[in-house]
């Protein structure tokens, strides 16, 4: 009896609060901070996909957040598009660009993977700050519409409740993409490449996929995120983006995925606070990471998981593996 | 083309080249002992080039004792630096201190943009090199010059100095079998602090050469830590051949690209690291192994 309310009407039930929660948030902080904890959060998840669940840390995933957020913007621009048709092809448009960006990318390994993946980053933002006629430049694309054929989204309230189920249903694909099959091949992959090379899985393959789903969701958080916003700008693909978003991931919890959710409400919610009473949001992030880094690697969600599991005295999985390595 | 402007450009990518060498060499030997990428390592290029501005403005001292004070000064502070806080994640993965070092610059750059502004602040270059000098009939200015064969005589001397010399035999073997060497009676781990603030002091030297050449402003580090780590990349992690030669090839090839279209000039770094990956995935003096 307790098992099958554990195994049937829990998921069920923290299913529902979290839709309840997504409803309500806007009700309780201002809508447009809730807009961007979802979309950094689906962002961050993007991240802890590949971190978490693949054992690949992207230090350039700005790239596909700009690149989102630079086609959704333009597209609506430019053809007057319904704000979901746009904001999926920009989601389209990152995950293109994440297969050669990918492709190059998993020939390296952990900290070169992170170099890698940061400098790719780069490039792209200086293509789109080169390429004026189609960027704006360092004026970014402004005066970006948003539109929804019979349904007024102008208000910003509006528009979450009409984010809401793209929002949504990102969350609940990068859900799917871990419980699968394929997810767990990729958790075979992080624990031990050689050992799933040895069980015969091409793995660079299994690799280049969870790349490009995961620069997917980026995109489609970015798109999103610059449509709401009215504009794309080159912020949206700058390195310090990158860094944050990794922050928030470990903040939230390594390999947790929805930890990257809290991650991002807890970052957001402290520079809200503190923006109005300094302009150092620099010093704060940098400072946050310091902390986190040296006192808080198992982040909020990768703590209360431990608890939890001590508790049901299972021992859970270390994700980034704290090995002793001058034994290695 | 005028070729005489190509050959400009050449130096040009020559001078640019030999920041991207002393930086990436001061990463390869703190990755070489520690197996540490230093992320901060553009932030304390940039503290080398305000020590240097600070010192003209506030005590009067000139361009050559600052290119020996400001590297001690910031490879001080970066032995504190690695005292007070790499230390704590050495045994941890080195994707943990990565992400520290990566905070460290977010704090450094912004109190230095609190402090400063973002207004870029001239820096002279010393009266002695103020000409140019002719080459193939065209004026090439002296500091430039200097910038490159100072660079040079530095690079050459590190590698001297890390092969040839019995500190840099204790070095290497610390680097490939640090288990073996501390059974062999050398204490390793006495070197790490003074290597890395070598390696600090080495960004911080490059930082004061380029601050005659660019304006000096805080955020004239963290561009040129990303390039840095395509130049690594190309050359091949922990080379410090392969830092070096990569570093002048990128500056080089930069600067030619910007003859054809100035645009290209900041995508070349990366351009030519997807070609590397792509052909020779370790780097060009990379080993194989490496990951």
């Amino acid at each position: 009896m307790l098992a099958e309310i554990r195994r049937r009407v829990l998921p069920a039930a923290l299913v529902l609060a979290g839709v309840v929660m997504t409803l309500v948030l806007p009700r309780l902080i201002y809508p447009v901070l809730a807009l961007e904890i979802l979309l950094w959060g689906l962002f961050a998840m993007s991240v802890d996909l590949l971190l978490g669940f693949t054992g690949l840390l992207s230090f350039g995933h700005a790239a596909f957040w700009g690149v989102g957020g630079y086609t959704a913007a333009l597209l609506a621009r430019a053809f007057q598009l319904p704000f979901p048709v746009a904001v999926l092809a920009g989601m389209a448009a990152s995950a293109l660009l994440a297969v050669p960006f990918g492709f190059l990318s998993i020939r390296r390994r952990a900290i070169y993977f992170a170099m890698v993946t940061l400098a790719f980053a780069q490039l792209i933002f200086y293509v789109v700050n080169e390429w004026r006629s189609l960027t704006g430049g360092e004026n970014g694309v402004q005066g970006v519409p948003r539109l929804l054929p019979g349904m007024s989204v102008g208000r910003s309230i509006d528009f979450y409740y009409a984010a809401l189920p793209l929002i949504l249903a990102g969350f609940f694909l990068a859900h799917r993409i871990v419980r699968s099959p394929f997810g767990h091949v990729l958790a075979a992959i992080r624990d031990n490449e050689a050992r799933a090379q040895s069980l015969g899985y091409a793995t660079w393959r299994y690799k280049l996929l969870a790349f490009v789903l995961s620069g997917g969701l980026a995109g489609l958080a970015g798109g999103l995120y610059a449509v709401g916003h009215g504009f794309a700008s080159l912020d949206l693909l700058h390195w310090t983006t990158s860094g944050e978003v990794v922050l928030m991931t470990i903040l939230g919890g390594i390999g947790t995925l929805w930890g990257g959710l809290l991650g991002a409400a807890i970052v957001l919610l402290i520079r809200d606070t503190l923006s109005t009473a300094s302009e150092a949001s620099g010093v704060v992030t940098g400072a946050i990471f310091l902390a986190i880094v040296l006192a808080f690697r198992r982040g909020v969600l990768g703590t209360v998981g431990e608890r939890v599991a001590a508790f049901r005295d299972r021992r859970a999985r270390p994700v980034l593996v704290e090995t002793d390595t001058t034994r290695a | 083309m005028d070729l005489g402007y190509v050959a400009l450009q050449l130096f040009n990518g020559l001078a640019n080249g030999s920041f991207y060498a002393l930086v990436s060499l001061g990463l390869a030997v703190i990755f070489g002992l520690m197996r540490v990428v230093n992320f901060a390592h553009g932030a304390f290029y940039m503290l080398g080039a305000f020590a240097a501005y600070l010192l003209l403005q506030e005590l009067r001292i000139g361009f050559w004792p600052a290119v020996v004070i400001a590297p001690l000064v910031v490879g001080t502070l970066g032995m504190i630096v690695e005292r007070l806080l790499i230390r704590r994640l050495a045994r941890l993965d080195a994707l943990y201190n990565f992400l520290l070092t990566f905070g460290l610059t977010l704090i450094i750059q912004d109190a230095m943009r609190l402090r400063f502004g973002l207004q870029g602040q001239p820096y002279p270059a010393p009266a002695e090199l103020a000409g140019s000098i002719a080459i193939g009939g065209a004026g090439y200015p002296a500091y430039r010059l200097f910038v490159i064969a100072f660079s040079i005589v530095v690079c050459v001397g590190v590698w001297y100095a890390v092969e040839r010399t019995r500190l840099g035999l204790v070095v290497r073997a610390a680097t490939e079998r640090a288990d073996l060497t501390r059974a062999l009676g050398i204490r390793v781990e006495r070197w790490i602090t003074p290597v890395f603030g070598f390696g600090v002091g080495l960004a911080a030297l490059a930082g004061v050469l380029a601050a005659p050449m660019r304006n000096v402003s805080p955020l004239m580090g963290s561009e040129l830590i990303i390039f840095t780590f395509a130049v690594v990349v190309i050359g091949g992690m922990g080379s410090i051949a392969g830092a070096v030669t990569a570093g002048f090839l990128v500056g080089a090839l930069a600067s030619l690209a910007g003859v054809l279209n100035p645009a290209l000039e900041n995508m070349v770094a990366f351009a030519l690291m997807a070609v590397v990956l792509l052909i020779r995935p370790a780097g060009l003096f990379g080993s194989v192994d490496a990951g």
